[in-house]
């Protein structure tokens, strides 16, 4: 049987592996497990937000490469979960696909921070929402927000729609029925999207903002990954996932204001400066309220912005310590650059990192 | 047609029945050749060919090969029961189509199983080299990284929900099956029962609120995984293994109580030695059941990109969880992403398999040498 | 459950010897049964426990219920739950019969112990991978003969609607549950009908007996009792399968039969790995509560397959 013979090869190489090599290879002696878990180390824990996964591998890989006696972790629960571990002081720091409340920071029940002293919650990473879309030959269509929601409401049906044409006119739509994919478990990415549609299409779209779909009918699929794929493999499919992730697929360019503007990095940061700062936060927290229908030139409005949030003062002084260094290194132009590269986010303006590093500041 | 006389008494009582073709009835009037079965075959396959030839040449369309092949097996089966039903009688017409059917239940299975081996195989041997089974994920952003530390953590989280759930298991089912009765027995056969659909997430957030309990919020350990999975392998043990012990035929106890073997040896030299083959599939089976799961142990093992040998402290990889997590969250260079997950995913059903044959060969070894 | 000649012949006789290493080894059992039911019990009460808040807040606190209340939140996973798990089922056992017969009855000997561990080699790919495989390989194969059903054989409940773009359906999260299910009720089913005395198998050959006659008469028999049990581990993991239905699975919560469509009713496991991540507060508290009404359905089936293998005891000639 050849799969045997292949197993029992794997097996001895695995075995081998394991047997010879005291430690991962990558892993050197003088940084390798053992290292890391005295005290002159630490170790800074956090969790959260799977949307910022690959960045954080980023973030952690370079600050790790920078500080090698440091070891960061970073669970990539889900939002939910992020944040209550860190209320629970289960974590030093959270990422979240959004702000905590006004009510949840006034019961101030956060384990990990000195009671009375406040958040430091950062707006670190800046993700464009595109709508992507697989049609034959077409690489790009104009949609302004009533016909987007129309879509994905289904109330618009076949891709050859009037309302369809008549904003491209220069495309040949097919007379195809549109399939809409939408996530299907509880994300960030769809509350910002169901945000989106609700507030610059009210009519079409009556649904609150939620990150559960709040529609039935309509393809479903999880996560990022299954939403790409859903569209890919499938035609005349259509749905919203993590810019960076859009590959080959068309992507729609959104009706803001007079002009069509496609996703970029650029745009997408462009409407983090144009929206207010939340009311009634303390010094430290940057909690942004999103100008879904602003109107401003070159502003893509559908992003999601996940959190960075710790304490502003730690009852632990070196977890403190470590959350400072990690959060400057992350709000720099380095390591947003690096998040951009291996996360394809977008990189915060000067004037968020500016306040961002004032807000750090703060840490102790 | 090659009338063959009654096969010789030794032929009845060999353990695989006959060959078709060689046990005469005496009430059929005629009987079938070799020949004539795989004779069918090949004409089933010829007219579904046609068929199918002529579909494509009418529409145009590609040729469709899944439709061939079902038409084949349909036309297989009803021509040798019709052919048979005319030569040999009703009773040995429903045998070959029941063997016809039986066989083609065994291809059915098969085509799935390929084509899950052909995708495995095909996408997991790209990053299947020495770097993947040498290094952890530590500092690595985009390609290169091994899969090292989750290695390490599936064995070692597995062993040790295995060191807890299989004595554990097999001492239950000895129980419930040679000493147990009344209300204690019932109780835990219920509970058993229930145990067998637990959604595995929430075994997960036991032994994480659990753990939390003992070690203070936010906990995660490599052991506190390796529990979450014992709560999911314990049911499978006890009644795979109930169901083996149960089959045991009283007649091999008897005879040892009445030579006057005490009960406990009954148990441990003739019970356990004669279920030994199917207890061991078993627990393979709950091995195979528990390596794969991912949510129970991204709550309470955790993720981790380092290597960490130690289950009492800090959070551990696994192999599932890093499958899970690579296909989830790919970064802008995400064939490297993905290339891991499924090498990695190769490298699980390696362990498995691996496991599965060691278990196997130490079954044989100390199983009794059977009639069969 | 085991009261038996084994158990009761040797208290039969008046005050047999007790050896200590019986009382060692039967106390060792004992043990490990109560330890089994200790943790058992408490994963049952952690779940109840952790349940009762959701049930009893008023629902507009919890936001994931978004007004409605607790039963028409969970009736939809009940169902659907109940549906692919009842669909796996029904493709999978008689496949699993089947295979077990071919390897124990039908396979050359030689050959027969290499198919087996062909078929042990499902069990081995983890759930991940079956997802992987079922929503990026399979449902794009299956979606054109989804399209063909729906357009010819509409008229039947089961095939009505417009067919998934995806082929991403119920039916196909079904498919899946069944191929991963498959190996768990074969090799229960294959060791057991290899436990089939042999004894009576040569009887009924000798009467004259059909291969087919002689596994109607004496191997099913004599194994149905371990089918059923097999059936009912293998449906256990259908319905808790989380991470395969999860990825494969387009689920809208609607409550329907239609196999085909992309509107299908989600199952109580994939919503808990759908919606955990982010959820908080009460809404945990809910998403155990529909893990402990999974917990309700395991035991009303299980309880139901017990009561059938009691009946049929008498019959089953093992013990």
């Amino acid at each position: 049987m050849k799969f045997s013979k292949f197993g029992r090869v794997a097996a001895v190489a695995a075995l081998a592996a394991l047997t010879l090599t005291s430690c991962a290879a990558n892993e050197s002696a003088a940084t390798g497990s053992e290292s890391t878990d005295s005290e002159l180390t630490g170790t800074l824990v956090g969790g959260g937000a799977s949307s910022q996964q690959s960045a954080q591998e980023a973030w952690v890989s370079a600050f790790q490469k920078a500080n090698p006696d440091v070891t960061v972790e970073y669970d990539p629960a889900g939002s939910g979960a992020g944040r209550d571990t860190f209320i629970a002081g289960g974590s030093s720091f959270a990422g979240s696909d959004r702000a905590f409340k006004d009510e949840e920071i006034a019961e101030d029940n956060f384990a990990a921070c000195v009671p009375g002293t406040g958040l430091v919650e950062l707006p670190a990473y800046i993700s464009p929402i595109a709508v992507v879309f697989n049609l034959d030959g077409i690489e790009t269509l104009n949609l302004d927000p009533a016909t987007v929601a129309g879509i994905f409401a289904g109330t618009i049906t076949t891709w050859n729609d009037e309302a369809i044409v008549s904003q491209n006119p220069d495309a040949e739509l097919p007379d195809q029925a549109i399939t809409a994919v939408h996530r299907a478990d509880d994300s960030g990415t769809t509350e910002n999207f169901t945000e989106y549609l609700h507030a610059t299409a009210p009519d079409v779209w009556t649904s609150e903002a939620d990150g559960v779909w709040p529609l039935e009918g309509g393809e479903a699929a999880s996560q990022t990954s299954g939403v790409i794929d859903a569209v890919t493999s499938g035609t005349g499919t259509i749905g919203y996932a993590d810019a960076s992730r859009a590959g080959d697929l068309g992507t729609v360019a959104i009706k803001v204001g007079e002009e069509y503007v496609p996703y970029s990095a650029k745009a997408a940061a462009a409407i983090v400066d144009a929206s207010p700062a939340a009311e009634g936060r303390s010094e430290g927290d940057l909690a942004i309220e999103l100008d879904r229908t602003s109107t401003e030139a070159g502003v893509y409005p559908i992003v999601l912005i996940s959190y960075l949030i710790g304490c502003t003062e730690y009852e632990d002084a070196e977890a403190g310590k470590l959350v400072k260094e990690y959060f400057s290194y992350i709000v720099s132009e380095e390591g947003q650059q690096a998040s951009a590269d291996a996360a394809g986010s977008a990189p915060i303006s000067a004037t968020i990192a500016d306040k961002s590093k004032a807000a750090i500041e703060l840490i102790k | 047609m090659a009338q063959t006389t009654a096969a010789p008494a030794v032929r009845l009582s060999s353990p695989t029945p006959p060959p078709r073709g060689q046990m005469s009835n005496v009430y059929a009037s005629g009987r079938l050749g070799r020949w004539v079965p795989w004779a069918i075959l090949g004409v089933s396959l010829i007219i579904s060919l046609a068929v199918f030839a002529l579909f494509q040449a009418a529409s145009g369309g590609d040729f469709n090969v899944a439709g061939a092949i079902v038409l084949t097996g349909v036309l297989n089966g009803i021509l040798i029961y019709v052919t048979a039903l005319l030569v040999e009688g009703i009773r040995k017409a429903k045998d070959r189509l029941v063997t016809t059917l039986v066989s083609s239940a065994f291809i059915i299975a098969l085509a799935p199983l390929i084509s899950l081996f052909i995708t495995v195989l095909s996408r997991g041997t790209e990053r299947f080299d020495l770097q993947l089974f040498s290094e952890s994920m530590r500092n690595v952003v985009g390609q290169g990284g091994g899969v090292l530390h989750a290695i390490v953590g599936t064995l070692i989280m597995t062993g040790i929900a295995t060191v807890i759930s299989v004595p554990v298991g097999l001492l239950t089912s000895i129980y419930l099956v040679e000493y147990g009765r009344g209300a204690l027995a019932r109780a835990i056969t219920f509970f058993v029962d229930v145990m067998t659909g637990i959604p595995s997430i929430v075994a997960g957030l036991f032994a994480y609120a659990l753990f939390s309990l003992v070690f203070g919020p936010g906990v995660r350990l490599g052991v506190a995984g390796a529990v979450a999975l014992s709560v999911l392998m314990i049911p499978v043990v006890v009644r795979s293994s109930e169901e083996m012990l149960r089959l045991v035929p009283n007649e091999l106890r008897e005879a040892a109580f009445a030579l006057g073997v005490p009960k406990w040896l009954t148990i441990l030299k003739v019970v356990l030695p004669t279920s030994l083959a199917g207890i061991t599939t078993g627990v393979m089976l709950a091995i195979a059941r528990v390596i794969g799961e991912t949510a129970p142990l991204l709550v309470a093992a955790g993720f981790t990109q380092n290597m960490n040998y130690n289950p009492f402290e800090g959070r551990m990889q696994s192999l599932p969880v890093f499958v899970y997590s690579s296909y989830v969250s790919q970064g802008t260079d995400a064939q490297a992403y993905l290339d891991r997950a499924w090498a990695a995913a190769l490298a699980l059903i390696l362990i498995v398999m691996a496991l599965n044959l060691i278990a196997r060969i130490v079954a044989r070894l100390f199983s009794p040498k059977l009639g069969r | 459950m085991s009261t038996p000649a084994v158990a009761q012949a040797p208290n039969a006789h008046p005050k047999p010897v007790q050896r200590l290493a019986d009382r060692v080894f039967s106390g060792a059992a004992l043990t490990a049964g109560s330890l089994i039911l200790a943790t058992l019990a408490a994963v049952a009460a952690f779940l109840v426990m952790q349940s009762i808040p959701a049930v009893t807040t008023d629902p507009n606190d919890i936001s994931i219920l978004s007004g409605q209340n607790f039963w028409s939140y969970v009736w939809p996973l009940v169902f659907g739950t109940v549906w692919s798990a009842a669909i796996a089922l029904v493709m999978a056992v008689p496949v699993a019969i089947g295979i077990a017969l071919f390897i124990s009855h039908y396979a050359p000997r030689r050959l027969a112990q290499g198919l087996g561990y062909v078929i042990d080699l499902l069990a081995a790919v983890p759930s991940v991978v079956f997802g992987l495989w079922g929503a990026n390989t399979l449902a794009p194969a299956v979606q054109p003969f989804y399209s063909w059903l729906t357009e010819n054989l509409g008229w039947f409940p089961l095939f009505s609607g417009q067919a998934s773009g995806t082929g991403r359906t119920i039916l196909t999260a079904s498919v899946v549950l069944a191929v991963m299910i498959l190996p768990i009720i074969t090799a229960l089913c294959r060791e057991i009908f290899l436990q089939t005395p042999v004894l009576h198998e040569e009887a009924a050959l000798a009467l004259g007996a059909t291969r087919w006659e002689m596994i109607r008469i004496a191997v099913l028999p004599f194994g149905r009792a371990g089918i059923i049990s097999a059936a009912m581990l293998g449906l256990g993991r259908a319905l808790g399968e989380t991470m395969a239905v999860a990825m494969v699975l387009s689920s809208s919560g609607a409550i329907t039969v239609a196999l085909l469509t992309s509107s299908n009713p989600s199952t109580i496991a994939a919503n808990i790995a759908l919606s955990f991540p982010e959820a908080y507060g009460l809404n945990v508290n809910l998403l155990i509560a529909t893990g402990l009404m999974l917990f309700a359905i395991t035991l009303v089936i299980n309880a139901l397959a017990r009561y059938i293998i009691s009946r049929r005891k008498e019959f089953s000639g093992a013990n």
